[in-house]
């Protein structure tokens, strides 16, 4: 792999930039593979990758039905953060955030992680003693956090308006080193990084069934053929439960569409994120300008990858009364993903029934941000069989009641 | 240059000059113009910048496909960044400024970037600035942010209000060109309900400007008679200025009608956004023009030949004194003739095809212009303006020919057409190699619940490109001549054989700087989907979406990849179809409207009396009221003390209040709560705690029995509308076959608690009631008379004192209220807000769902075992509780907690333990739930969850602090105060 930098661009500009090599192979699907991945997103391909970096595990393939990094990777708020309630929670966030820190130089393709930093606002005395206990927990999981007064949250976003006037900003659990990333540029890097260590990420390549020999797998059948594999990892957000029923079992999630939405760019008016779960929407500004605006999911499942209005509306006008001088910019696009609910709102990164059959899924509406952490999870899983970072998020938990249960810190979509 | 023409403009009114200032410079225009005519009219031919690149740019087409002329518009309270010229209507006074550029539109520092363009292709931020690694956020991203942006933001509060408007029609048509509005008449003469929007403020389309012949009459007659027949029909409205937004599933349309944008008037709504329902929606939107991708297609003075013939015939602009015209299809022929018939100049028109002929290019050739054919443009020559385009072979690779002086270029590389609200709800494209472009496939529309189609699409959004076909296409009786066309050939860069040096000035998308050399530059890096290109690239994904550049970048990817158009396919067409503005969305929830606030009968008192608010659900509920020169905390102090010595008054209204009635109420409360309601006597209360299936409670509050059918069950103020759902659910679902109703009474009721020591004296005083230990025993509850008013009194207490919880009709609320206040004057009575009442309950160790609670907590956690019949087959949350880790022994019970040096522990603190977890984390034993300064006890008292804490009487275990250190705190039974309930009991 030719590696990337200002030198690089400089020598190319040279030549009318013809010289750059494919970011990642297309390669035709071998007949068999050490491990298969379904999905590349950046959950699958972060998988493939940490199995080859950390486990040195290289005949691998992931097989993606349309183009990688498609799904709910390229359609997020970009959001990176790791202020969560629970232990299992903050420490895979917290993993993840603190790989991405570094991600770009690892990868050699920048990403653009930007710890810009992410208020949560606290609007009701409900939330200030949630925001409160999360802040406790935080202390002693390692992640840094903080409950930051009014005047100091004002200070952190000018264009905020505190009073209200239906729910005034009262604090916010403040998290200096959460921020954003550019969302594409995550799945590309990891895609370029596992093609140069002699992965095979297929695209256009549909999986239609698993095939399975005295309850192990042993492959998949694809749009491209018969694959076969030692171990298979079922990583397909907004369509787990569908994949799941051709290993031939079931999961306990509903797949629904989440909403999001972006401004026409403007100039920068705001460096960091945030969010108020009181009126359920939140905001941050790409590097490009746009104000990036995160709604809520709707109340029916599908798999359309459509966006509705209703969410939007209740987002934007509690933006508008959050941040007042956005009432004259205009939506540029809205957009919907499909996302994977469990009944406490936290991932499965679990064995399954099917031996050598892995799945990791659930991440409803907060799954960019633990890309890495759950990518490094689940190669760990995978290789291992077991893996402390996904210990709680096994599929078993709901038959035993053992929920890790964010919803209750944060009611809204993040 | 570009000048108003001495004739002509269709739609100005030369009568009614008109004001205003770019960048602060004096113009003046007609009433009829837009922004962008009248710029073009005022000689301004640069209007701005372009967002990567910083290249001058001038105006390019004539409405919302627009990607250069973005304005700031307006100030202070009306300031609007990002304002489309070609879709704003002029108005005296009107004042805008061009964007993105320092320290001016004429010089601007950075259009650097565009000499150093050869080292920032597409995505080069992706290969670069990447180390050292603190260096992107403190070096290149504030160095790249400050470069971002078009528009200014705006910094004042918006000045204008917003509406929304709710619709259901037989049919909505989108689109007043002739299409539309012989679809709408169709439709409508069929006796349905129609709606027609149109998105500028005039009706007919293109059609008009082209100078079709409807029924043997210039188009704007027919266009005229149609509107004023749709006009009188009683069964259609018709607007102007409404654009189609987005279709959405099942028939939801969002329309968007400007108001006042073209005239801004203080009190009016400036936008309305439709919300509509309709049976059958149909497209009607038109087709856009495509550029030519030639070197050079992005200096100011190049623009679409449509545009070229809309700015000369419907506002009397030249675009130049000496045109070419360059294309690769007979329609911009048109535009030639345009000009000749404006007396001004065509030095030639640049066919790309080899032998075009039919009646517009024979016409043309008669006017006396030169047709050169099987030729391109090599490049155009000007930095800020054109000066000339040098001639070539398009089958070549660009050697000069002849370079032809002028001062604009008309270009059209063929029509798209407007597939996006066909697009938006799952209607699929076709590509149509006849005429070079993707159209609606009608083997695959939008389908409604039904799985009927519900979007039709008719006129040029169908593909239909003449007048004659158009009409046909909509249905209409009006009859046009057929047209003879020459085939249009697909010409994707010109020249065909241009090498890297020519492509890399060919734009694609104007606004974001994406070029043909870009394009190729991701197919060849493997960013071979449409989506990978375009993100790679940014192509289409500036304000005008791509409207645009998106068919020419995805031709040359197919090229680049060797892939034919339609298996490359179109990136998803989003909704708006052009940006709305984020106050239409809001509409009228603002301010006071966002979020209605729920008052109770009392909220004027309280208020008058010092109330400090605290927002409960949609409530706001005092905290505390407030004396003066009185801190909240004292507030609170006092208020928790002098209702243990005195009596306090309390406005409970918010607590919810749900009434279940039928023959099957009692099992189905039975099934609801997890004590037995069905056993409870009528006139008495039982208090119960509801759960979720999977166990953990939800809900708690005390359940009255009104009669042998009825119940009125109390729940938190949060959780009324969600607990009533909750029941409904059941009811609709799972338990349709059970007679019970129920319904939400919340605010049909004033609550009124009165508690203390002297409660029962204040009822006394106020009269009509025996509420006697003998006559009325803690827990019942008595209809009954007082102060002369009807009401419901229910001897119930959350504060372990004596306390009476009385109801009347919400309209009675502020009379009773007033009169309990009056009379408790002479036994010290004072009102208490919401963290009194938590504090008071804290002491005697009860819990409050939302403290105690958070979703992952069971009854049996709160060693509430005494309110779970044993009785019962089954509960809501049973089978839930019977799970292994819910059973499990290590669980966290509650307790209470009192600090060692009586201080008091932090909100949300927890108990840690020895060691750390896998993952390195602080190993934990339990947390503070409800953490308070008693005033009763003089000292900080608390409960929270301990792991086997009921089994830890006495030990002691230490708290997080914010600081880092840590609090000691000795685990203790929960109830702080009157443990045998003699306060209580009396």
């Amino acid at each position: 792999m030719k590696r990337y930098s200002a030198f690089a661009i400089a020598r190319e500009a040279l030549r009318g930039h013809i010289g750059w090599e494919r970011a990642w192979r297309s390669p035709e699907p071998k007949a068999q593979y050490d491990v298969v991945i379904v999905g590349a997103g950046g959950h699958g391909l972060a998988t493939a990758y940490y199995l080859g970096k950390n486990f040195g595990i290289t005949n691998v393939a992931v097989l993606e039905k349309g183009w990688l990094g498609g799904g709910n990777t390229g359609r997020n708020t970009t959001i990176i953060r790791s202020n969560y309630l629970q232990d299992p929670s903050a420490a895979i966030y917290e993993k993840a955030r603190s790989l991405y820190e570094t991600l770009s130089q690892e990868l050699n393709y920048n990403i653009m992680f930007s710890p810009r930093g992410v208020l949560m606002l606290a609007q009701t005395e409900h939330e200030v003693r949630g925001y409160r206990r999360t802040a406790h927990a935080n202390s002693l999981q390692g992640v840094k956090t903080e409950f930051v007064s009014p005047d100091r949250v004002k200070e952190l976003c000018p264009i905020i308006s505190l009073e209200g006037p239906r729910y005034p900003v009262l604090g916010a659990l403040w998290q200096a080193r959460a921020g954003t990333a550019r969302h594409d540029a995550v799945a590309w890097g990891y895609a370029r990084a596992c093609s140069d260590m002699g992965m095979d990420i297929i695209q256009k390549c549909e999986v239609t069934g698993i095939r399975t020999e005295g309850g192990k797998v042993s492959g998949v059948t694809t749009t491209r053929g018969d694959i076969g594999c030692g171990k298979l990892g079922i990583v397909v957000a907004g369509h787990s439960g569908v994949v799941a029923e051709m290993a031939g079992f079931r999961l306990p999630i509903e797949s629904v569409a989440l909403q999001a939405l972006v401004s026409e760019p403007i100039k920068p008016c705001m460096d960091v994120v945030v969010m108020a779960n009181t009126v359920h929407g939140y905001m941050s500004q790409s590097d490009k300008g746009e104000m990036v605006i995160g709604g809520g999911a709707d109340g029916f499942n599908n798999y359309t990858q459509r966006g509705s209005f209703h969410h939007v509306e209740e987002t934007v006008r509690a933006l508008v009364e959050t941040f007042p001088i956005i009432s004259r910019l205009k939506m540029l696009r809205q957009w919907g993903g499909i996302v994977d609910m469990t009944g406490d709102r936290s991932p499965i990164i679990s064995k399954t029934p099917v031996e050598n059959c892995f799945i990791n899924c659930g991440w409803g509406t907060g799954g960019f941000k633990a890309i890495p952490g759950s990518g490094w999870a689940m190669a760990e899983l995978m290789a291992k069989g077991a893996s402390p970072l996904a210990d709680g998020f096994e599929m078993h938990r709901f038959r035993e009641g053992r929920f890790v249960d964010e919803s209750v810190a944060a009611g809204v979509a993040h | 240059m570009t000048t108003r023409l001495a004739r002509g403009g269709r739609l100005l009114n030369r009568g009614r000059a008109l004001e205003f200032t770019f960048n602060g410079k004096r113009m003046t225009g007609y009433q009829g113009d837009t922004l962008a005519s009248a710029l073009l009219g005022a000689g301004q031919r640069l209007v701005g910048r372009s967002f990567k690149y910083h290249r001058p740019r001038g105006l390019v087409a004539s409405g919302a496909e627009e990607p250069n002329a973005l304005v700031n518009l307006g100030e202070g309270g009306t300031f609007e960044p990002n304002q489309r010229a070609t879709t704003q209507e002029l108005y005296d006074g009107l004042a805008a400024e061009s964007q993105n550029h320092w320290p001016s539109l004429e010089f601007d520092v950075g259009v650097a970037n565009n000499y150093v363009s050869r080292f920032l292709p597409a995505g080069f931020y992706y290969k670069t600035f990447i180390n050292p690694r603190p260096a992107w956020k403190h070096l290149f991203e504030p160095f790249i942010r400050q470069s971002a942006g078009l528009g200014r933001a705006p910094k004042e509060r918006d000045a204008d209000v917003y509406e929304h408007f709710h619709v259901h029609v037989d049919c909505l048509v989108i689109g007043g060109g002739i299409a539309g509005l012989a679809a709408a008449l169709k439709a409508a003469e069929a006796g349905r309900e129609v709606l027609l929007i149109e998105q500028t403020a005039h009706w007919g389309g293109r059609a008009p400007v082209d100078g079709a012949v409807i029924d043997g009459a210039e188009a704007d007659a027919w266009v005229k008679n149609t509107v004023e027949t749709l006009e009188g029909m009683e069964n259609v409205r018709i607007r102007t200025r409404c654009m189609g937004v987005g279709v959405y599933d099942h028939g939801y349309v969002l329309a968007y009608e400007r108001l006042t944008d073209h005239d801004p008037h203080p009190d009016l709504p400036r936008h309305r956004l439709w919300k509509i329902r309709a049976s059958e929606v149909i497209t009607a939107t038109g087709a856009l023009e495509r550029p030519l991708s030639f070197a050079g297609n992005d200096v100011p003075g190049v623009m679409l030949a449509s545009a070229v013939r809309d700015y000369v015939v419907n506002w009397a602009v030249s675009p130049g004194d000496r045109t070419v015209v360059v294309t690769n299809n007979d329609d911009a022929y048109r535009t030639a003739i345009a000009l000749k018939e404006a007396g001004l100049e065509v030095p030639a028109v640049i066919d790309a095809r080899t032998a075009p002929e039919g009646p517009l290019v024979e016409r043309v050739r008669a006017l006396g212009v030169r047709v050169e054919t099987g030729r391109a443009v090599a490049k155009v020559k000007g930095r800020a303006k054109v000066e000339g385009v040098a001639m070539t072979m398009q089958a070549g690779e660009g050697a000069v020919l002849e370079v032809i002086d002028c001062d604009a270029v008309a270009m059209s590389g063929g029509w798209s057409p407007v597939v996006h609200l066909w697009s938006h709800c799952g209607g699929k494209l076709v590509w149509d190699d006849a005429q070079a472009f993707f159209r609606p496939d009608p083997e695959k529309a939008p389908t409604g619940a039904d799985g009927q189609p519900f979007v039709r699409v008719v006129g040029a959004a169908n593909g239909a490109m003449t007048t004659a076909d158009v009409l046909a296409d909509a249905g209409a009786d009006a009859q046009a001549a057929p047209e003879a066309a020459g085939p249009i050939e697909p010409v994707w860069i010109m020249p065909q054989g241009a090498g890297p040096e020519l492509r890399s000035k060919m734009w694609l998308d104007y606004q974001n700087d994406v070029k043909v050399s870009d394009v190729q530059l991701a197919a060849r890096e493997g960013y071979e989907s449409v989506e990978h290109t375009k993100r790679y690239t940014t192509l289409g994904m500036a304000t005008d979406q791509g409207k645009l550049s998106n068919i020419n970048g995805l031709a040359v990817l197919s090229r680049s990849l060797n892939a034919e158009i339609p298996q490359v396919g179109t990136t998803t067409f989003r909704p708006p179809y052009t940006p709305i503005s984020f106050g239409s969305i809001a509409g009228q929830a603002r301010g006071d409207m966002f979020q209605p606030l729920r008052r109770t009968p009392m909220h004027a008192w309280h208020m008058a009396n010092g109330a400090h608010w605290e927002p409960v659900g949609h409530w706001r509920r005092p905290y505390c009221y407030l004396q003066p020169a009185e801190t909240v905390e004292e507030a609170v102090q006092r208020e928790v003390k002098n209702t243990r010595e005195a009596v306090g008054l309390l406005d409970a209204s918010t607590l919810g209040k749900i009434v279940v009635k039928g023959p099957d109420a009692g099992r189905f409360l039975d099934m609801l709560y997890t004590n037995m309601m069905s056993t409870l006597k009528p006139g008495r209360c039982r208090y119960g705690l509801m759960c979720n299936e999977n166990g953990f409670l939800m809900d708690d509050g005390v359940v009255a029995r009104i009669d042998e059918d009825t119940f009125l069950c109390h729940t938190t103020t949060g959780g009324a509308e969600h607990v009533h759902a909750h029941m409904e659910e059941w009811l609709q679902t799972e338990w349709w076959d059970w007679q019970v109703y129920t319904a939400n009474v919340t605010e049909h009721y004033a609550q009124i608690g009165v508690v203390g020591p002297h409660a029962r004296e204040v009822l006394d005083l106020v009269g009509g009631m025996d509420v006697s230990k003998e006559a009325m025993a803690f827990m019942d509850w008595q209809d009954g008379e007082l102060g002369g008013l009807p009401v419901r009194v229910f001897r119930i207490s959350f504060s372990g004192e004596l306390s009476y919880e009385i109801a009347v009709k919400a309209g009675y609320g502020r009379a009773l209220w007033d009169m309990l206040a009056e009379a408790g004057r002479e036994v010290g009575m004072m009102p208490y807000g919401t963290e009194a009442l938590h504090i008071l309950r804290a002491e005697k160790g009860f819990i409050m769902i939302g403290d105690e609670t958070d979703g992952t907590v069971t009854p049996q956690d709160l060693c509430l075992d005494w309110a779970i019949s044993k009785k019962k087959d089954d509960y809501i949350g049973k089978r839930g509780q019977a799970r292994s880790h819910l059973t499990d022994p290590e669980r966290w019970k509650l307790v209470g907690l009192e600090t060692v040096d009586g201080s008091v522990l932090e909100d949300g603190a927890y108990a840690v333990a020895e060691g750390r977890n896998a993952n390195g984390q602080r190993n934990v034993q339990g947390r503070v739930t409800s953490t308070y300064r008693s005033p009763t006890l003089g000292r900080g008292i608390a409960m929270g969850l301990i792991r086997r804490g009921p089994e830890r009487m006495g030990e002691v275990v230490e708290f997080t602090r914010t600081d880092g250190t840590t609090t000691r705190a000795k685990i203790v039974q929960p109830v702080f105060f009157d443990p045998e309930g003699e306060k209580q009991n009396v």
